[in-house]
């Protein structure tokens, strides 16, 4: 942006280099000089001084010098004549006995960027290689490099090159890290600098003579180095863990990703190395610079993906302070979501209410989807905070908390009841377009628990005219027809309005063009109508898995330590996947599929994804598996169950239990319940992929897991019995299980109970109601303790009841467990 | 690789423009400041994309620094750098600060030539640097008649020229070479807390972030030791005494401390650089050695004519001498609210309602410990529901405590060896901020 009056300017600095008696005086010259970069640095075009720059360029005093070579570098290339005149006085500059006028010569004859002034500037560089004083030679380096990309097609001198790897073991290591870089630079077609096993170990021993910056290029271009044996390998490795936990975080990044690329193929030390780090990443973020922390934040989220119980024990480090600025708080809160656990679920709830009513609007959106996504696992008490949001009547707020539910409701039907009664109502204070979109979806698809949902569509049919979002018009037209299949009564009248505007007065060919479709849908009778529209109401895809499963490092670590993490939305969590989803559901109708088909669907998608080593601990397993079940026992699959189908009976069974508790309970014929304990502590190691499909292969069907490495761990699993003597009376039964594993015991008890500890306590009904009810502290502890003596903690609930199956079932589970442990 | 660095001020004028390869226009410039301009947020994004140019910013004293380079280039690289590059402005320049950037252009242009060549960082040392910089800061002093009090009457010591003034450490390092500037050393012991108390008055959460910072004004200095607490204990497994054992649970020490008489008798050895240099990071969660320094007891009602009435009393726990300073409270109230009525116990504070935070701030410029200060808010908050009551709180506070460690560390002693010719002035100085200090209603 010229300035108004920057020729005058222009005229005037003019006037006065060119005025003998200024150039005389040294101070009233040097003044003029940095009025003239002044303008330059503000935008002014001052190119117009060159000649008169050029001319003051020959002089004695430095700190004028130094002004003039900001001004040639930046207009050199305008002028490329004019600058021919530069170049006698630096090429004398570079004969001065001072090295700072040399350094600074040889510097900014390289800066110019004139291809025409290559051949001058060649002999000079050559002499710079070899110069007595550190700082020459540092710029020499990188000179050769700047002077290679001004004409990049031209031959690469094999005796430059030379010269600098022999410069490679110059004793300034800030001279050895431009080589480095030079070479890079230099020899970017060929793959950059050769880094074999000499420059390598040469690299690293003088690593520590260097500053934080070169050892970050250092560690950097050492990520190209394929140690030759295991031997060299980890005596890299020991060598650079002092710098893996280096208090300047540059350090730390960059030896970390240094020993994620080295043992690539060694994922236990991979992920022993993310354990060491966890220190100077924790402290990175409480920097003082926010930008620090921010970058520090989003990389522990790239160190999640991978230890999801990496910082656990820390998640109050994650709190949110008032005057952060929105892009922290936002990384935080989804940090925060990853940490959840049965111990700090409910301070972490807590925690997060407080940032729902954020005054900047997009960090309270964050919040509250945060609790949408700990609702995945623990509903309840997350149902119970956005019900009291809801009661704020603030429109910003009910719209994310609308949105919110319809995601959880999707993945956890079970919530639906509680959902369709806090939202009744919420209608008035839903302004924005996704907001009403998500709340239609919940409308149409739970219409028939809703007693006035027909009112409320009622009003926005009234008010289609005016609605301006497309989806929200085809969200009202499917919702409508839906909730015309469930209510046809009440509905009839204004679906027939509604189809009336859609087809003939509407003008979007998507809106008209479903509502066409619905009409003609509605013709060919209700029952193809329903069959199309009431499809399934909950992700189909299998288990609710609590939290994610842990990734490879490898899927993450070429982006580590790169601008990528920090991009806005960088790391897709699993959320936008299955959270989004409804929307297309709705958008294009699926032809049914009614739900067992997608599971065993599914069923088969796993098992071919299954992990090499997964097929290997399987097949030892079924090998166990014939010889130690003789019993004509067989499990299967069908018919399956979806996972709210598995909540209810487990939840029901066990409010039986309690209410059944004082009585006896061999008096309950329908099902039986029993716990029992296995040794075998390392499986909650073990992947849930692998688990899963070691379970698949007896036929039984996991449902949920929590990830590896996290405590207490979880599994929820099903599986049907058939017992072969009485197949003909078709006398199946239905087993409910559940593993826990708690506390950290264990690992130490001596592994003198290699056997299972079977234990069945039917008749201990004392015992077992205290199990159930065990919500309250003390209980918990009790069942610690428990674990800490017998192991994982197995609950089967059968239905109905055949005990020699469900011993049998019992011990193949306990087969698969030590198969899995074992490995 | 940095391709370019740039410094903005906050509305977006030109300072200081550096291209150190050439890759790309200068119209990044005004493209990174439409960028920032486009966003409502409060901030920007630290990484901000345009094609192949990625824009890395740290903000410091208001003006944006501004790196440019392509997506591989390590984060924690390039925002060190920038942090690094503001301290040395801010030790050459004496502050950070629009004017003094401004005025000292042709000495930043000096560093920035000197610091990075061809995009790639040679040292930020500022030892090394010394040597190779020749231009001198201008720096910005305003003339005040404070700077006389503290020439004693007649010469004669005065008990005022015991103390530093505050802006004793604002200002060039450079200025001591020639002109015979004062010979001095500075050690700050700075820490921050961050706190969350819940409503029931119980210690949510407790950490302490510390630093102990070494500002150096000797053109030579030797070799200096700093004494802290012998009780001084570092994690949670040691042992504690009786005494008044100061505790941290991790801490880390500037490359060039030596600690051989660490162990022994906490002594940190050290030959300090010119400028500034945090020697020692520490830091303690979910503990407080002492109680926390403020406590709130709110009241919140509604009386008959339908305003919201918060009866505020805030105690400070602080020993009876020291004070907290600059304290201020901010209390987020309903939205919507309008017209505050206040009744304060003394005339120095004051309270206004912020509508665009939604939030009622109570500023107390000095509050001694063992005081207890009380206000009434009275609000007019149209459409009053009881959700509304929900939205009031949680209350933050940010204050200065000067003199004050939260830990208790404190340094023992500082000496120079060899002793110094000439008059060496030693300043420790301590004080702890409010990183984020929350009470929940």
């Amino acid at each position: 942006m010229p300035y108004i009056g920057s020729e005058d300017t222009v005229r005037d600095l003019r006037r006065v280099l060119s005025n003998p008696n200024v150039q005389s005086d040294q101070l009233r010259y040097r003044n003029t000089i940095l009025k003239v970069i002044r303008a330059m640095s503000q935008g002014v075009d001052v190119s117009g001084l060159f000649s008169e720059m050029v001319k003051a360029c020959a002089t004695v005093d430095i700190v004028q010098k130094k002004l003039v070579y900001v001004f040639l570098c930046s207009y050199a290339t305008l002028n490329p004549e004019l600058s021919l005149l530069v170049i006698n006085t630096l090429r004398k500059d570079c004969q001065d006995p001072n090295p700072m006028v040399r350094s600074l010569a040889l510097r900014n004859m390289t800066n110019l960027r004139l291809p025409s002034l290559v051949e001058y500037v060649e002999q000079p560089l050559t002499a710079g290689l070899r110069d007595r004083a550190a700082c020459v030679r540092r710029v020499a380096v990188l000179g050769w490099a700047k002077l290679h990309n001004l004409q990049t097609n031209s031959e690469i001198d094999a005796a430059v090159v030379n010269e600098l790897y022999s410069l490679l073991r110059d004793p300034d290591p800030v001279v050895m890290v431009n080589c480095l870089r030079a070479l890079e630079e230099i020899l970017r077609e060929e793959g950059g600098v050769a880094i074999n096993k000499p420059i390598t170990h040469h690299l690293l021993n003088r690593l520590k003579e260097c500053d934080i910056w070169g050892q970050c290029e250092v560690l950097r271009i050492l990520q190209r180095y394929r140690p030759q044996s295991e031997d060299e390998l980890f005596n890299i490795l020991s060598l650079l863990d002092v710098s893996l936990i280096s208090p300047h975080p540059p350090v730390m990044a960059a030896t970390l990703s240094l020993f994620l690329s080295l043992c690539s193929g060694l994922p236990a030390v991979g992920l022993a190395a993310l354990e060491r780090v966890r220190g100077p990443l924790l402290a990175a973020c409480g920097n003082t610079s926010r930008e620090m922390q921010f970058t520090a934040l989003c990389h522990i989220q790239l160190l999640l993906r991978s230890l999801p119980g990496l910082m656990g024990e820390h998640y109050k480090r994650f709190f949110c302070g008032y005057a952060e600025p929105a892009y922290i708080k936002q990384r935080k809160i989804e940090v925060l979501v990853e940490l959840v656990n049965d111990d700090n679920v409910a301070i972490l709830l807590d925690e997060l209410r407080g940032y729902c009513t954020d005054v900047n609007i997009s960090t309270a959106h964050a919040a509250i989807s945060a609790i949408g996504r700990i609702g995945r696992s623990y509903s309840d008490k997350c149902l119970e905070i956005l019900t009291e949001l809801l009661g704020l009547k603030q429109e910003h707020i009910t719209s994310a908390v609308v949105q919110t539910m319809r995601d959880l409701v999707w993945v956890c039907p079970q919530c639906s009841r509680t959902v369709c009664s806090a939202v009744e109502g919420c209608e008035a204070e839903i302004q924005d377009s996704q907001g009403r979109h998500a709340l239609l979806w919940l409308l149409g698809v739970y219409g028939e628990q809703v007693s006035s949902v027909p009112y409320t569509l009622e009003v926005f049919i009234d008010g289609v005219r005016s609605e301006a979002s497309v989806g929200v018009k085809m969200e009202l037209l499917t919702a409508t027809v839906r909730l015309f299949l469930c209510r046809p009564a009440e509905t009839q009248d204004m679906l027939g309005r509604l189809l009336h505007y859609c087809i003939e007065e509407e003008t979007n060919m998507c809106v008209s063009d479903q509502a066409l479709l619905y009409y003609r849908l509605l013709h060919c009778g209700i029952e193809e109508t329903r069959k199309v529209l009431q499809c399934r109401r909950s992700d189909p895809s299998l288990g609710v898995l609590i939290g994610r499963p842990a990734e490879p490092i490898n899927q993450w670590s070429y982006i580590f330590n790169t601008l990528e993490p920090l991009r806005p939305g960088a790391i897709e969590t699993e959320s936008a996947t299955i959270g989004g989803s409804p929307e297309h559901m709705t958008f294009d109708p699926k032809p049914n599929n009614d739900l067992s088909d997608t599971l065993s669907y599914s069923f088969g998608k796993t098992v071919r994804s299954v992990t090499d080593t997964a097929l290997q601990c399987t097949d030892s397993s079924s090998d166990a598996l014939t010889a130690s079940v003789s019993a004509p026992l067989s499990l299967s699959l069908s018919p399956a169950l979806s996972p709210e189908e598995f909540e209810d009976l487990w939840l029901q069974q066990q409010a039986l239990h309690v209410e059944q508790g004082p009585e006896k309970i061999k008096a309950e014929e329908n099902y039986v319940y029993m716990e029992e304990h296995v040794q075998c502590p390392t499986i909650f190691r073990c992947s849930p992929q692998s688990l899963q499909a070691a379970m698949q292969l007896v036929n039984i069907q996991t449902l949920a897991f929590t990830p590896p490495h996290t405590l207490p761990w979880r599994v929820y699993l099903y599986t049907n019995t058939q017992n072969k003597h009485s197949a003909d009376t078709c006398h199946g039964t239905l087993i409910l299980g559940e593993l826990l594993y708690t506390g950290e015991e264990i690992q130490k008890k001596s592994k003198d109970e290699e056997n299972v500890g079977v234990e069945a306590r039917q008749d201990k009904r004392e015992e077992e109601r205290e199990e159930d009810t065990a919500e309250g502290r003390s209980e918990k502890e009790r069942v610690k303790k428990n674990t800490a003596e017998k192991g994982i903690k197995v609950t089967l609930k059968q239905q109905p009841r055949d005990e020699k199956a469900l011993k049998g079932f019992l011990s193949v589970l306990t087969t698969v467990l030590h198969a899995l442990s074992s490995e | 690789m940095i391709s370019q660095v740039f410094i903005l001020s906050s509305q977006g004028d030109h300072l200081i423009y550096k291209d150190f390869r050439g890759e790309a226009g200068s119209d990044v410039v005004n493209l990174f400041y439409e960028k920032v301009t486009a966003l409502t947020g409060d901030q920007p994004p630290v990484v901000m994309r345009h094609k192949d140019v990625h824009f890395v910013h740290v903000r410091q004293g208001g003006l944006y620094w501004v790196a440019t380079t392509t997506a591989d280039t390590s984060p924690f690289t390039i925002i060190e750098f920038l942090n690094r590059l503001t301290a040395l402005v801010k030790d050459y320049c004496g502050s950070l600060s629009e004017r003094s950037v401004q005025m000292n252009f042709a000495l930043i242009y000096e560093l920035l030539d000197e610091v990075v060549d061809y995009g790639y960082i040679q040292t930020t040392s500022s030892d090394i640097l010394k040597n190779f910089i020749q231009t001198e800061a201008v720096s910005s002093k305003p003339f005040s008649l404070f700077d006389l009090s503290n020439v004693g009457l007649f010469g004669a010591e005065t008990q005022q020229s015991k103390v530093a003034p505050s802006s004793a450490a604002t200002r060039p390092i450079q200025s001591s070479r020639d002109q015979g500037g004062k010979s001095e050393i500075f050690v700050d012991v700075i820490e921050r807390m961050l706190v969350v108390i819940g409503s029931n008055g119980v210690l949510m959460k407790a950490d302490i972030e510390g630093e102990i910072k070494v500002k150096c004004y000797m053109p030579t200095c030797s070799e200096m030791r700093i004494g802290l607490n012998e009780e001084f204990s570092i994690g949670k497994s040691q042992l504690r005494g009786y005494g008044a054992a100061v505790r941290v649970d991790e801490c880390s020490f500037h490359q060039a401390v030596r600690l051989d008489e660490f162990d022994s008798l906490r002594i940190l050895r050290l030959c300090p650089s010119q400028g500034e240099q945090t020697v020692m990071q520490y830091q303690l969660s979910d503990d407080l050695p002492s109680a926390p320094p403020f406590r709130l007891f709110p009241t919140i009602e509604r009386d008959n004519g339908g305003r919201l009435l918060m009866y505020m009393k805030l105690r400070c726990d602080l020993p009876p001498k020291s004070a907290g300073i600059n304290v201020s409270a901010t209390i987020p109230v309903p939205k919507g609210s309008v017209s505050l009525s206040q009744e304060l116990s003394s005339p120095d504070q004051s309270a206004e309602l912020q509508p665009q935070s939604r939030a009622v701030v109570w500023k107390i410029p000095r509050f001694p410990g063992g005081t207890q200060l009380s206000a009434l808010f009275k609000l007019e908050v149209p459409g009053f529901s009881s959700a509304s009551m929900l939205e009031v709180g949680p209350v933050s506070l940010s204050f200065e405590l000067p003199k004050i460690t939260a830990t208790g560390l404190q340094i023992r002693f500082l000496r120079l060896s060899p002793f110094q010719p000439g008059p060496a002035q030693r300043w420790v100085r301590y004080v702890t901020h409010s990183d984020s200090y929350t009470i929940r209603i």
